[in-house]
């Protein structure tokens, strides 16, 4: 680690600070464990509408709160309470989640819309949402048996401009109607 | 040889910890598994519970409530508006059972800071090494004839159960042009928005089924919890419906009650509603002042790191009971500072020194059926004491959309289903 980098951890860590003595950082479990009572304990959520973080990657974690935080993601709730933390801090947090299995939800979807939705699946989601969804690689979230109203919240902040979305997947939305949008969200909603 | 039951061990373990202060360290070493014990199985009590056992296996927890089932206070002003089923608020304690948690139904009599043991009114006695305090509130006696016999009359509803159940007894039988006086407490109280919410979602059910009604709320302070946003809801949802009278206009809101007569009087007037929900003033459970926890103000002041008492060591106060603030006495802190805790007894019990602590809460407020509010906040410690963490945190925005209200809603359920999972399952 360069002196600049180790320098930049330690301000990221608290432990520089001045003045107002604040101590160390918290362990990852002590971070995490704040998360539970919106997003369920380890991260699988109850539901009907906090998303699982269960099984989301670091990095998908770690942007997202950063996004949060700055505003350039619309929240509720959720970038109220990211200000309250530093990236090192997210990053503690993003690793005890990345670690979980991926959470299985039981939720009421529509089957006729379920398989309009696993029709669209493979040409327009399956690149980048591997394995229906369920696969957290690199920046994409856990859509697999995800609650389905986080799902549409997304869908609508996406749409509305509220939340930047990647540039191939605009391509695929602009294409896609509302009813196709709504069948492949309860398609991920669905996968047991 | 013989088998050792539970109470035998304890007995034998506190034995040998005597034993150890005459000269036998060796057998106190030896005489094993570490004990806490929890007085109080709610939110906080609970939580702790699960928590320690989570970090580590090895250490004995006993939990003692009274009460075989728990009602969240959280919704439970959704139960007296009728959108709700009070046994959706019912959670056990099969849940902790299954962590490995010895769950005791009993009454705590008495805590025995010096010789480390809690003893109940059932006649048994258990030994700590660490005991954890959780006993929520109780009432003070600060309104005139509010007694026992007057909570049944005139429902504080402020633990949720029979209580609840009643409120929503008396809105059902009332009829159509009645008024539903309120009568907040002072500060400081468990869940500061909590009787304005109470407000909306009494005026939504008189708004559908009563709609000549009126909700007068005496006050016992100037202002309140998420007030712009409450006032803006009632403006909203039910204009002309719920009047608000702060204390200084009543010469400090509600001095007495006379339940026979249904009256319900401040230092000016008298008034006769058909429902009176009276929420008399608060401190921490009783156990904690028998206990001698608590301090002049009749709650329990604790260190920021590890909620320890500053009273007697060896005990910790979590939850409603404690002084905490600025963390509020809410359910999502109390399960907050129970994790904190846990965290710093497994460290205790191991000779360890406990972590830098993190702590947030967020409190919703369910205004009418697709509007939600909150407040949020993330907490450390600043020089040993809890501190908010500067630019993080504050309320729902007053000019946030219909659309980001709805999602508050479903956020809130989702929260209450989360956090009871968290604490019970």
């Amino acid at each position: 680690m360069s002196a600049r980098k180790t320098l930049a951890v330690l301000l990221g860590s608290g432990l520089l600070l001045a003045g107002a003595h604040v101590s160390g950082a918290p362990t990852a479990t002590m971070l995490a464990d704040t998360c539970a009572g919106c997003h369920g304990t380890d991260g699988a959520s109850t539901g009907p509408a906090t998303p699982s973080i269960a099984g989301m990657s670091e990095i998908y974690i770690v942007d997202s709160m950063k996004a949060f935080k700055s505003g350039e993601r619309h929240s509720t709730i959720m970038g109220r309470i990211a200000k309250g933390y530093s990236e090192e801090e997210f990053k503690l947090m993003a690793s005890v989640f990345a670690k979980q299995p991926v959470a299985t939800t039981s939720q009421k979807t529509d089957a006729t819309k379920v398989a309009a939705g696993g029709k669209l699946y493979g040409g327009n989601c399956e690149k980048c949402h591997d394995e229906k969804g369920g696969l957290a690689d690199d920046d994409a979230g856990i859509l697999y048996s995800q609650w389905l109203p986080y799902l549409q919240y997304s869908m609508e902040d996406y749409k509305a401009g509220s939340r930047e979305m990647p540039k191939k997947m605009k391509k695929k939305v602009d294409k896609l109607s509302d009813a196709e949008i709504e069948a492949l969200l309860q398609f991920f909603a669905s996968q047991q | 040889m013989n088998k050792i039951n539970r109470r035998s061990f304890i007995k034998i373990a506190g034995a040998a910890s005597a034993a150890s202060a005459i000269g036998f360290p060796m057998i106190a070493a030896a005489a094993g598994k570490k004990q806490v014990v929890i007085v109080g199985g709610g939110t906080a009590g609970a939580t702790a519970a699960k928590y320690i056992r989570r970090a580590d296996a090895s250490v004995e927890v006993t939990l003692i409530e009274p009460n075989k089932d728990y009602y969240t206070c959280y919704l439970s002003n959704e139960v007296i508006g009728g959108g709700r089923k009070l046994d959706s608020l019912k959670f056990g304690y099969d849940g902790l059972r299954k962590h490995g948690v010895t769950v005791v139904h009993d009454t705590v009599t008495a805590i025995d800071a010096k010789g480390q043991k809690v003893t109940t009114q059932g006649g048994k006695s258990f030994s700590y090494d660490r005991c954890i305090v959780a006993p929520g509130i109780s009432f003070v006696d600060n309104i005139e004839g509010y007694d026992a016999a007057a909570m049944e009359k005139m429902p504080h509803a402020w633990k949720a159960g029979p209580q609840t159940a009643l409120l929503r007894k008396q809105l059902e039988a009332m009829a159509d042009g009645g008024t539903v006086l309120i009568a907040p407490p002072p500060n400081p109280f468990r869940c500061p928005p909590g009787p304005y919410e109470r407000a909306c979602q009494i005026a939504s059910y008189l708004k559908a089924h009563k709609p000549k009604s009126k909700i007068l709320i005496i006050d016992k302070k100037d202002k309140f919890s998420k007030q712009g946003l409450f006032t803006q809801a009632w403006d909203r949802h039910y204009k002309g419906m719920i009047e608000w009278v702060k204390a200084v206009d009543t010469g400090g809101g509600v001095k007495s009650v006379d339940a026979k007569t249904g009256t319900v009087s401040t230092e000016f007037e008298e008034y006769k509603p058909a429902v009176a929900n009276i929420i008399p003033a608060q401190v921490a459970g009783s156990i904690a002042k028998v206990a001698g926890l608590t301090d002049d103000s009749g709650w329990c002041p604790v260190t920021g790191k590890t909620f320890e008492s500053t009273i007697h060591k060896g005990i910790h106060v979590i939850g409603d009971a404690a002084i905490q603030a600025p963390l509020p006495k809410s359910g999502y802190a109390a399960n907050s500072e129970a994790k904190v805790v846990a965290a710093a007894v497994v460290d205790l019990v191991n000779g360890r020194e406990p972590g830098t602590p993190s702590w947030v809460n967020t409190c919703y407020s369910i205004v009418a059926p697709n509007d939600g509010i909150s407040v949020a906040m993330v907490y450390n410690l600043v020089d040993g004491k809890v501190a908010k963490v500067e630019g993080s945190g504050g309320l729902t925005p007053m000019d946030s959309s219909p659309e980001e209200r709805a999602r508050e809603v479903q956020y809130a359920y989702s929260w209450f289903n989360n956090i009871t999972s968290d604490i019970f399952n």
